[in-house]
């Protein structure tokens, strides 16, 4: 029994169960299989996130992403006023997350392409887009490039998926989509 | 001088100190479950938002008492006792050094005491992983690292006490099947805690203010080193768990111990990369360094459990089918003990384990699928397959034995013995299906409020998420009941039960005697298990499918680069 030791002291050389051969060969295999899908994602998928990343103060951050919002604000939104911008198609676009929202709110052209950076002023936060749902990792210090090209419009709501104190639950923020003039 | 009694119900020779020290830390253990449970229900009955049961303040509180009562001081008091079990008991030895051992026990119970006192003085709602730049209060770092070097001197005993066995010769040949899980689980051990130190006592002196800065990149790299790999301790344990309930209650011997022994090597080799697959969506990490880990160099640890998945089903029918249950692919699993909560516990505990936990873990796991799970609900869905469903149930059905064999009582009400594991894994079991399908939905983790009634702009949360919490709640509390009747339970044998002495030994045994038959110990290889290979061709074809499916999903969100 396997509580006690193995009876044959040769164990090692006890013939294996054909089947169960059968099936380490098959989990080996699919495991293999797993590890190419992956591969083969990054040149026929459309989704694979870049690795594109800086080390960034949160001054300078916000400083970037405060000069676009001046730039591009088209009109102001919610109780709390957050601007709402709408930068050219194909710009470098930014967001950041601190306590407790996703600031300022974008709006995008379908179809198009942006560069989006996104970092955090305080703690880390989980950018959650819904409800396409796409979740990334937000940390203060480490600005994050990702290319983005919206499929659908709509309005499209940035929750925080990462706990960051109290107001976790209130925090978000909002990307609109619209189709090009 | 040691002091040893015979066991009646298996012979074996077993040392008091060895037998106190299990006791101890296995009633720490189920205190700690106990409690931490409750806690998950208030945390389950606030996410149910026609409940919402707890404030924020609370909710985030509670939820992180939950985490850390149960992940980390119910299942490692356990695998402490689990440890001493496989070494001392089973080696037929004296346990080394007692004294460190209860030195070791001390410790990790004023380290989880200190990180509770800590939590409830309402400083230090910063969840179990304390991602910084959030700060908790000193003392919930220094009880967890108490509460580590306790469990790393346990390690020691540990491999003190196997030196020991074999000098002494206590036994012949190789260690049992289960003590050598049980070293997969103290090795992985060793590497964890080394991990957790390196950055848990950083962590300490920064809250107290002696280091200024901690990168929050590099402290998840290797908190998760720890996070991630002590979950590999887990499966260890709980594959050697199954092994010793399919052999004590049915004198199962695993089909080949090359084989099996192979595939917990897999685990010390490979499973220490994966603390990659919680960082897929982190800034700045190449992708070949994170196929690479995640794929654990090709899935290699992952094969060891798809081996333990055909293994141990695999003993219990060849064990099964020697017993003369021989009839068609499943008489065996027909007529299996399924009144014994030991067996029934061991084999819902598998199925849960490989289809709840085990298929969804590789999924999320894999590079591009986890932009579409990465701190959804979906996480804790999947951790409740292989921690809950799949090691606490595990742990509960080898309870139903230690009672007897070790605390030498009968279990005090065994009509509810039998259907508990039912229960618990029902309940168990729901909460990771409609936490998964709530994830799937993008509903996030640790989150006070779905409905968003506090935030300045509002969400949309389609109706179907709100059914999935809702559901998770009433299932949350079946897991709940299903808890309770462990506890009260064993509470009651160990308390009030029956005495087990020689008479009743003999009349109610709990280990299988069934002579010839089963009792000689050697390959299976010559066995035909047709209904262990019908089981896990329909786990391959649901994990397949599941794989694929998820990529669909992936291919619909919009496009990124
Ligand atoms: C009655 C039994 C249980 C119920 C109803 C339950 C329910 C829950 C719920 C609803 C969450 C919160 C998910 C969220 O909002 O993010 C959670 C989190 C968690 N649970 Fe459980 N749970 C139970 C038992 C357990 C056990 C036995 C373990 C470990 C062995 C466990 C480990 C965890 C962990 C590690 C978390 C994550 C905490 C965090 O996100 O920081 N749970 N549980
Ligand atoms: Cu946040
Ligand atoms: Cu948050």
């Amino acid at each position: 029994m396997a509580i006690h030791p193995p009876a044959d002291r040769l164990w090692w050389k006890e013939p294996l169960a054909t089947s169960e051969v059968i099936w380490i060969a098959v989990a080996f295999l699919w495991g293999l299989v797993m590890f190419f899908t992956m591969i083969y994602w990054h040149f026929a998928g459309e989704q694979n996130l870049s690795s594109e990343a800086y080390k960034i103060s949160p001054e300078k951050f916000a400083e970037r992403t405060e000069a676009m919002a001046a730039k591009y604000k088209v009109r102001e939104e919610g109780d709390t006023g957050v601007p709402v911008v709408r930068p050219p198609a194909g710009t470098d676009i930014y967001m950041f997350g601190r306590l407790w929202e996703w600031w300022p709110v974008l709006e995008l052209e379908k179809d198009k392409t942006y560069r989006l950076h996104l970092s955090s002023l305080d703690w880390q936060h989980g950018f959650s887009l819904q409800p396409t749902n796409i979740n990334l990792q937000i940390h203060p210090g480490y600005e994050m490039v990702v290319t983005l090209k919206p499929n659908k419009t709509g309005e499209f709501s940035v929750v925080c998926n990462e706990f960051c104190g109290v107001g976790h639950h209130t925090m978000v923020g909002r990307i609109y989509v619209v189709d090009a003039k | 001088m040691a002091i040893f009694r015979t066991c009646p119900d298996t012979g074996l020779k077993i040392h008091s100190q060895a037998e106190a020290l299990i006791k101890a830390n296995a009633v720490v253990g189920i205190v700690f479950l106990a409690i931490g449970g409750l806690f998950g229900i208030a945390v389950a009955l606030t996410r149910w938002p026609a409940v919402h049961l707890l404030d924020p303040e609370w909710f985030y509180l509670v939820l992180t008492a939950h985490g850390v009562g149960v992940l980390l001081f119910w299942i490692i008091f356990f695998e402490m006792a689990i440890l001493y079990f496989a070494s001392a008991i089973l080696l037929n030895s004296r346990l080394a050094v007692p004294k460190i051992a209860w030195g070791a026990f001390a410790l990790m119970l004023a380290g989880a005491i200190l990180t509770n006192i800590a939590i409830f003085q309402g400083d230090s709602s910063v969840m179990f992983t304390s991602y910084v730049p959030m700060k908790a209060s000193p003392n919930f770092y220094l009880g967890l690292i108490l509460f580590a070097v306790g469990a790393l001197i346990g390690c020691f005993v540990f491999f003190a006490t196997l030196v020991i066995a074999k000098n002494d010769k206590t036994y012949e040949g190789s260690v049992p099947l289960v003590t050598f899980g049980a070293i997969t689980a103290a090795i992985i051990a060793v590497f964890t805690i080394a991990s957790g130190a390196i950055i848990l006592i950083p962590t300490w002196l920064w809250s107290l203010g002696f280091i200024s800065y901690i990168d929050p990149l590099m402290y998840k790299i290797i908190w998760w080193g720890m996070g991630h790999s002590s979950q590999q301790i887990n499966v260890s344990a709980q594959v050697a768990v199954w092994y010793a309930i399919a052999a004590m209650v049915l004198g199962a011997k695993p089909l080949s111990e090359k084989v099996s022994r192979s595939a917990f090597l897999l685990y010390i080799l490979f499973l220490q990369l994966a603390s990659a697959h919680h960082l897929l969506v982190e800034p700045g990490l190449s992708s070949e360094w994170k196929i690479f880990n995640t794929s654990y160099a090709m899935y290699l640890a992952v094969l060891g459990s798809m081996i333990h998945g055909f293994s141990v089903p695999g003993a219990i029918e060849a064990a099964q089918r020697r017993r003369g249950f021989t009839r068609g692919v499943f008489e065996w699993l027909r007529k299996a003990p399924w009144g014994n909560p030991a067996f029934s516990s061991l084999f819902i505990s598998l199925v849960l384990f490989g289809f709840l936990g085990g298929i969804t873990g590789v999924i999320m796991g894999t590079e591009q699928i986890n932009l579409i799970m990465h701190n959804t609900l979906y996480v804790p869905g999947h951790f409740h397959g292989t921690v809950v469903a799949g090691t606490t149930l595990a742990f509960m059905g080898i309870t139903y034995l230690v009672v007897p064999l070790i605390f030498r009582r009968e279990i005090w009400m065994p009509r509810l013995a039998r259907w508990q594991p039912y229960l618990f894994g029902l309940g168990a079991g729901g909460i990771s299906l409609f936490m998964m399908g709530a994830g799937t939905l993008g509903v996030p983790r640790r989150h006070w409020d779905i409905t968003f009634s506090d935030a300045p702009l509002s969400v949309d949360v389609p109706g179907t998420a709100f059914l999935m919490m809702g559901l998770n709640g009433v299932f949350a509390i079946l897991a709940g009941l299903g808890g309770l009747a462990f506890i009260i339970n064993i509470v009651g044998s160990v308390l009030i039960g029956k005495r087990r002495d020689k008479t009743v030994a003999r009349t109610n045994p709990v280990v299988f005697d069934g002579g010839a038959a089963v009792a000689g110990y050697g390959a299976e290889g010559t066995m035909k298990v047709p209904g262990t290979v019908v089981l896990v061709a329909t786990f391959f074809t649901a994990f397949v499918l599941y794989y694929y499916v998820n990529w669909k999903f992936l291919s619909e969100v919009w496009p990124l680069s």
